[in-house]
């Protein structure tokens, strides 16, 4: 049985001179438990969009995403916000680690909200990234690389069943981009997650069995509108 | 952690990166706090030391003229003498039958300030300031001979003037009307006279503890005095005898047998007799003046209240302000799972934090403006007010900051509920 299963899924945008943009349209996609997938895609093709919906961030207009069977096009709000607490973990391409907040802080938030964070099971996640010496820096204190493998603890901590991966490699140089795949993917590995990660990065997209075009799987982007 | 841990930690943290503004907003709380606190617990304690404390008497009997300044004159030794009444006035209440004790004052000096009282030795052996509690000297102090120059000095009046047991001092000629002991009324002329201390009283807590008693003979003999009790002016001669139509006394301190005498002496003095007033009963006296001072207590209160609503809304205004910085940390959270509630929450709850600091920091406000409230009051009346004293006041204006930091808390946290995750994440890539 399929973790994920995305059907006839539409989203449009209404522009402010009231027009009606189809940004996303998706027919059928779908995720194993504990499979690995990176959508190939370019900026601007709705990509971002596709796992707002599929975190619950952003609500679908129509069709179907079923996680573990669940409907979640259905569920309000606060059911979308539970969800994701409990089940996902998500990486941005932009970190957006807390700025206010240590590393270990940061990691700890990850699950907070879901079955409840649990710091010790954060620190150890900081010290198999190695930062154990940089558990209350806060995430200016950090290099660029370091900051990565913090939202990388963070997206795990929960130990959700799925993690999504917006370009998570889009600030790196390519070592640290190949590195941070690496951490990422065996994390997910260990923890029996599923992968689903976006990126335009050849070098990230080519460490994936299964690649999917994004430009393919979304009709949206390739001029089919309402 | 939990979502109500992690919600204390975004409090504390967003406390701790604001903390300039935090600072502010506590100060001000803690001064609306205190000061609500203090202009209810001091009026409420002023009226009740007052309207209430340790008098001893039911009723003044002076000159003709206001209840009020004879009260004050007598009771509080403010004020100046509405005048006099004459001896045999005196001699009259003492008889009555309704009466218990009739105890005379005469005023007109001062020693530095201090209020010096002409009254006989039963003030000491007699006299129940409270019930069942007479005036008790320091150590091997006693009364004053009722023939000689001796004085007894209140407990107040001893700290302010220095005075001890077998120290003399010289009175001088008119009396503080105000209570302020460095600007007595009258033209200071020193007497002649010279008075030696027979004793120090203990405390009392009420004006009493800031006069210094001597015999009223001494102040008919007092050098420059001058007695009408007969219409004209007689002056005492040192070794005579002064005819008892000559003298004439500022008030008679009463207590009758009955509390409910005093209405008959009052309907006989007041309503039948021309020369003289009774202040009665006296409690009712000064819980009439206060009534006429209400305006002022209620002014102060508006004052107060004022000062909670600017309080309210400079908290309202500091935890707006973070909210465009906060937007994207509140955007972040919901992407990790928190509710929408658990953000509202935030706010609304740091903004009670805020409140509930800032009612702590003003029970020390409250304290420090009791502490100097209560210095000023027992310099100028040795009236003792109690800081520790229990008023409602003192749990209904922090309950009352803290429903005031919630309300305000409510209209920043309505923006953070609102907060859009998706494009608040797309703006800060």
């Amino acid at each position: 049985m399929d973790l994920l299963h995305v059907e006839n899924l539409i989203k449009d945008y209404v522009s402010p001179d009231g027009e009606v943009q189809r940004v996303l349209e998706i027919a059928n996609f779908s995720l194993a438990a504990g499979e690995q997938v990176a959508l190939r895609g370019s900026s601007g093709s709705g990509k971002t969009t596709f796992l707002h919906i599929v975190a619950g961030i952003l609500a679908a207009d129509r069709g179907s995403v079923r996680f573990d069977g669940e409907e979640i096009v259905d569920l309000n709000e606060s059911q979308r916000d539970q969800y994701r607490a409990r089940e996902l973990g998500y990486v941005f391409q932009s970190f957006h680690l807390l700025g206010a907040y240590s590393a270990l802080e940061n990691v700890i938030f990850g699950g907070a909200f879901g079955s409840g964070g649990d710091p010790a099971f954060a620190e150890d996640l900081l010290v198999t990234l190695g930062l154990e010496h940089r558990l209350k820096h806060r995430p200016h204190q950090l290099s660029i690389g370091q900051q990565q493998r913090v939202a990388l603890a963070r997206a795990l901590a929960g130990r959700p069943r799925m993690v999504l991966a917006d370009e998570p490699t889009g600030n790196l140089d390519p070592t640290a981009a190949v590195e941070a795949l690496e951490l990422l993917r065996g994390l997910c590995r260990n923890q029996g997650a599923a992968l689903l990660l976006v990126s335009h990065d050849p070098a990230v997209l080519g460490a994936f069995d299964r690649q999917e075009d994004f430009a393919v799987l979304n009709q949206a982007s390739r001029g089919v509108t309402p | 952690m939990n979502s109500l841990r992690a919600l204390l930690l975004i409090v504390r943290r967003s406390l701790r990166e604001h903390a300039l503004s935090t600072t502010v907003t506590v100060v001000s709380a803690a001064l609306a706090s205190g000061l609500v606190m203090a202009v209810f617990a001091v009026a409420a304690q002023s009226r009740a030391a007052f309207a209430g404390g340790p008098v001893g008497f039911d009723a003044v009997l002076g000159a003709r003229g206001s209840a009020t300044q004879l009260v004050l004159n007598t009771v509080f030794h403010l004020e100046t003498s509405p005048g006099n009444i004459p001896w045999s006035l005196y001699k009259e209440v003492r008889e009555d039958r309704t009466v218990e004790l009739a105890i005379p004052y005469a005023v007109g000096d001062n020693y530095r300030g201090l209020r010096i009282v002409g009254t006989t030795p039963e003030i000491f052996t007699k006299f129940e300031y409270v019930k069942g509690q007479k005036f008790e000297f320091v150590g091997y102090g006693e009364p004053f001979d009722a023939d000689l120059r001796q004085a007894v000095v209140g407990s107040e009046a001893a700290r302010i003037s220095g005075l001890k047991r077998g120290d003399v001092f010289q009175p001088s000629h008119g009396v503080p009307v105000s209570g302020n002991a460095q600007n007595p009324d009258g033209n200071g002329v020193q007497h002649d006279e010279r008075y030696v201390v027979t004793g120090v009283l203990k405390p009392t807590n009420s004006p009493s503890d800031r006069v210094i008693w001597i015999p009223i003979e001494g102040i008919f003999r007092m050098g420059g005095h001058v007695l009408r009790g007969t219409g004209e002016n007689f002056e005492a001669q040192a070794g005579a005898v002064i005819p008892d139509e000559h003298k004439e006394v500022s008030a008679v301190m009463l207590k009758f047998k009955s509390p409910i005498h005093g209405r008959r002496m009052e309907d006989l003095i007041n309503r039948q007799g021309k020369v003289a007033t009774l202040a009665w009963p006296i409690a009712n006296v000064v819980a009439q003046l206060f009534e006429r001072l209400g305006w002022v207590n209620r002014i102060l209160e508006l004052v107060a209240y004022l000062v909670v609503l600017v309080a309210g809304g400079g908290l309202l205004s500091s935890i707006y302000n973070t909210m465009n910085e906060r937007r994207r940390e509140f955007a972040i959270l919901r992407a990790l799972g928190a509710r929408r509630r658990t953000v509202f929450s935030a706010i609304v709850l740091e903004a009670m934090t805020i409140s509930v600091l800032g009612s702590l920091l003003g029970y020390l406000v409250y304290g420090t403006i009791m502490a100097v409230a209560a210095a000023i009051i027992r310099e100028r009346t040795g009236v003792v007010l109690d800081t520790f004293e229990w008023h409602p006041a003192l749990v209904q204006t922090p309950l009352a900051m803290l429903a005031v930091g919630a309300i305000a808390g409510i209209f920043p946290a309505r923006k953070a509920y609102a907060t859009d995750v998706a494009s608040t994440l797309s703006r800060n890539l």
